[in-house]
């Protein structure tokens, strides 16, 4: 390469990077520079929405900033919560009965205290409910479903422990044929999704499923806990390629954690959150709002 | 040794080859360099705080974290050593294990009285069911170990620990649902009654916020002054973990951690967040439903799985799981003798399979690249048509393989359904195969003498 080429290379390579920065200047304004960007960063990575949703929530953002002209950072905070917001679809969960409710999990995350709350939301909308306790390896899990049941004040079906899910959940449904019930929510033991054998047995409650109640429509619902971190991703994408999740409930939402994940798995996967946990009274189940969600984070 | 287990030493002496595909990215650009500028620790700093934000570890941990290995790595241990890049991947290693370790499971007992040990957590984060694995590690250890039923608030809580007790064959103390103070104190009178030397108290999950279960907690504290108070910990957990774990700690002073759920694929940053934050030892780890499954934490293994490294564990896991140990004496004997035949490359092959899908295998184990195994890339078919061939060989054939001329070969693509060029092949990986054992057994001893150095920097 010649003397000549080289300097108009170089000159080129400058030109293009004070460009660059010119237009950095100009697109952040005085107010709006790379550091706010960064302090946005650390919000969003705080609160578990994980470095790459995070980086598509952001370079979104820097567009929005340019086209939009935003000087503010209160504009920019509103223009990040849009982007958020966005992200999720906007599916409602919706019952047409008869319907089949799978509750599904990893372990520890809430399942059974989601389904007791799910029982008394439906039940209280007039909707004729039967639990099933097709957890049969936790200890005492079934117990803890029956007081729910009691709380909520609808039937449960259960076996012994140790018994077979399916099994459960096949008397579940010609029960809920027999009494005409609108809903059948199924309890299902917490599972790493990483232990095949147990996903496979979640897979044989949805053909069951399938199989015993063609005309039923079946909603997977997978629970999240929101103090999880960038794990729930791997969770959600296993669990729904096994059962087809319709959508998620978020719960333990009254802690510190934000459940950021969410907002990862739902740009990801293109799942809805339909309800978020803030407590463990029978009431403490709300239908989830995005906005209020996005409000929380930032 | 046979090839499984000399992956588990190559994986373990080579830990640091073996990080992240994004890791070892940076750090083949760092190779390439005889000195590292602060540009380059700068650019390979960015890849590790990625890394472990992935993990899960906490944005301000990490933070002190990458600037406090910028400062080791960018000094003179790293500019003026030989292989910087080597150097690079062991401080952040060493960092990490440092921070999390040193391993350490002592607990602590009361020399005179009843021991009481407190379980502290969120919900869901596995306390009861911990209560029964270290009831069980106890009993082991010789004591006679009680454990309280104190969650008087989920459902049914008394009855799962009542459940886990009995599978234990551990006594239950229980008094309803009355006050936990109540219920503590109470239990501690009946251990020393029944010659209990332990109490486990399993409290009720609950959340660091709320004020008025945190200070019931504190009036167990009180009342039973526990030799112990851990808190368990579920190593799925976020960017939280370290609000959680730091507002326990400030109420209760903690005296170590266990982290639960480490059976799934989770790299478990949330272990460095609440070592951070409390300066707690994690005791033990949680690896299973089973209630024999309970582990002591180890520092480095944790820190190859934030890295990435995790499957590299697991595998080893199951490598030794899946071999037997006679077995592998004898092959390691042979390999020294260069003795290993193409009846023990069958052998060998069996049992890596037991292992799972060669593929899923292959790619777990960072240092055996397919780069680094050349012509010996095999897939699953493969293997079947390998094992084919190998049975269409004589005895004789097996053991030595260089009796087998052009009309042996033709005969033994026949008998196997393959043709002449796939037994070509086989004789070749075989070699080679015998060549990189061969390598890794002398590299071993190698190292024995201390002059061991990686090969892959």
């Amino acid at each position: 390469m010649g003397f000549f080429e080289r300097l108009k290379q170089s000159l080129v390579k400058t030109r293009n990077q004070l460009a660059e920065k010119i237009e950095g200047i100009i697109k952040f304004s005085a107010k709006i520079d790379e550091d706010t960007l960064e302090e946005l960063e650390e919000v969003l990575i705080s609160a578990d929405i994980g470095v790459s949703a995070s980086d598509k929530l952001l370079s979104q953002l820097r567009e929005k900033v340019r086209a939009e002209k935003i000087r503010s950072p209160e504009e920019l905070k509103e223009a990040l919560k849009e982007e958020i917001i966005k992200v999720f679809p906007a599916e409602k969960l919706e019952i047409v009965p008869p319907t089949i409710i799978l509750v599904v999990g990893v372990n520890g995350v809430g399942k059974t205290t989601t389904i007791g709350k799910l029982a008394y939301r439906f039940k209280t909308q007039g909707k004729k409910v039967i639990l099933s306790a097709a957890d049969t390896f936790r200890a005492a899990a079934a117990e803890q479903l029956s007081i729910w049941g009691q709380r909520a004040g609808v039937d449960v079906v259960k076996h012994q422990e140790g018994s077979d899910p399916a099994a459960v959940l096949f008397d579940a449904i010609q029960a809920g044929k027999a009494r005409r019930a609108d809903i059948i929510i199924c309890d299902t033991a917490g599972r790493l999704h990483t232990k095949k054998n147990l996903m496979e047995e979640l897979k044989k409650l949805y053909r069951v499923s399938e199989k015993e109640y063609p005309e039923a429509k079946i909603v997977s619902l997978l629970v999240l806990d929101a103090t999880t971190g960038q794990n729930a991703i791997a969770q959600a994408k296993i669990f729904k390629e096994a059962v087809n999740i319709s959508g998620i409930v978020l719960t333990k939402l009254d802690g510190t954690a934000k459940g950021g994940v969410a907002v990862a798995i739902a740009s990801e996967l293109n799942l809805p959150v339909f309800f978020i946990g803030v407590g463990e009274g029978m009431d403490d189940l709300e239908e989830f709002d995005p906005k209020a969600f996005a409000d929380a984070i930032l | 040794m046979n090839l499984p287990c000399l992956l588990k030493k190559g994986v373990n002496d080579l830990a640091f080859e073996a990080l992240t595909q994004k890791l070892e990215a940076v750090f083949k650009r760092l190779r390439g360099k005889g000195k590292l500028s602060e540009a380059d620790v700068k650019q390979a700093m960015r890849e590790i705080r990625l890394a472990l934000l992935e993990a899960d570890v906490n944005y301000k941990v990490v933070k002190d974290f990458v600037q406090k290995v910028t400062e080791r790595a960018v000094g003179q241990e790293v500019m003026e050593s030989l292989t910087p890049a080597q150097q690079v991947i062991k401080i952040v290693h060493d960092e990490l294990v440092r921070l999390m370790g040193p391993k350490d499971t002592k607990l602590n007992f009361s020399q005179s009285k009843v021991s009481v040990f407190m379980m502290v957590g969120l919900q869901g984060s596995g306390k009861t069911t911990t209560c029964g694995k270290l009831g069980l590690y106890l009993s082991k250890m010789g004591k006679r170990p009680l454990l309280v039923a104190a969650d008087i608030y989920r459902p049914a809580a008394i009855k799962q620990l009542q459940v886990v007790g009995e599978k234990v064959g551990l006594p239950v103390f229980t008094m309803g649902e009355q006050d936990p103070v109540a219920i503590s104190k109470a239990a501690l009178e009946h251990a020393f009654r029944h010659g209990n030397d332990v109490v486990i108290i399993d409290t009720a999950g609950r959340l660091h916020i709320d004020d008025e279960l945190m200070e019931e907690l504190e009036r167990i504290k009180e009342a039973v002054t526990p030799n112990e108070i851990l808190l368990v910990v579920d190593s799925m957990t976020g960017q939280d973990a370290v609000n959680v774990a730091e507002t326990f700690h400030n109420r209760l002073h903690l005296t170590g951690l266990i982290l639960t759920k480490l059976d799934g694929d989770t790299r478990g940053g949330a272990a460095l967040s609440i070592k951070a934050v409390t300066g707690c030892p994690i005791k033990f780890v949680g690896v299973g439903e089973k209630l024999t499954d309970l582990e002591p934490f180890y520092p480095d293994r944790m820190a190859s799985r934030i890295l990435g490294m995790g499957d590299v564990l697991s595998l080893i896991e199951k490598a030794t799981a899946a071999i037997d140990q006679e077995k592998a004496r004898q092959l390691e004997e042979k390999i020294r003798k260069e003795e290993f035949t193409l009846e023990d490359f069958l052998e060998q092959i069996k049992q890596v399979r037991k292992m799972g899908s060669l593929d899923q295998i292959m790619s777990m184990i960072p240092g055996f690249s397919p780069q680094k195994l050349q012509g010996i890339e095999f897939n699953e078919k493969e293997l079947v048509h390998i094992e084919a061939i190998i049975n269409s060989m004589t005895k004789e054939e097996r053991r030595n393989p260089s009796i087998i001329n052009g009309s042996r070969r033709r005969r033994i693509a026949m008998g196997s359904g393959t043709s002449v060029q796939d037994v070509n092949r086989l004789l070749k990986q075989f070699e080679q195969t015998k060549k990189l054992m061969k390598q890794l057994s002398d590299l071993e001893k190698g190292r024995k003498k201390g002059r061991f150095k990686l090969p892959f920097f």
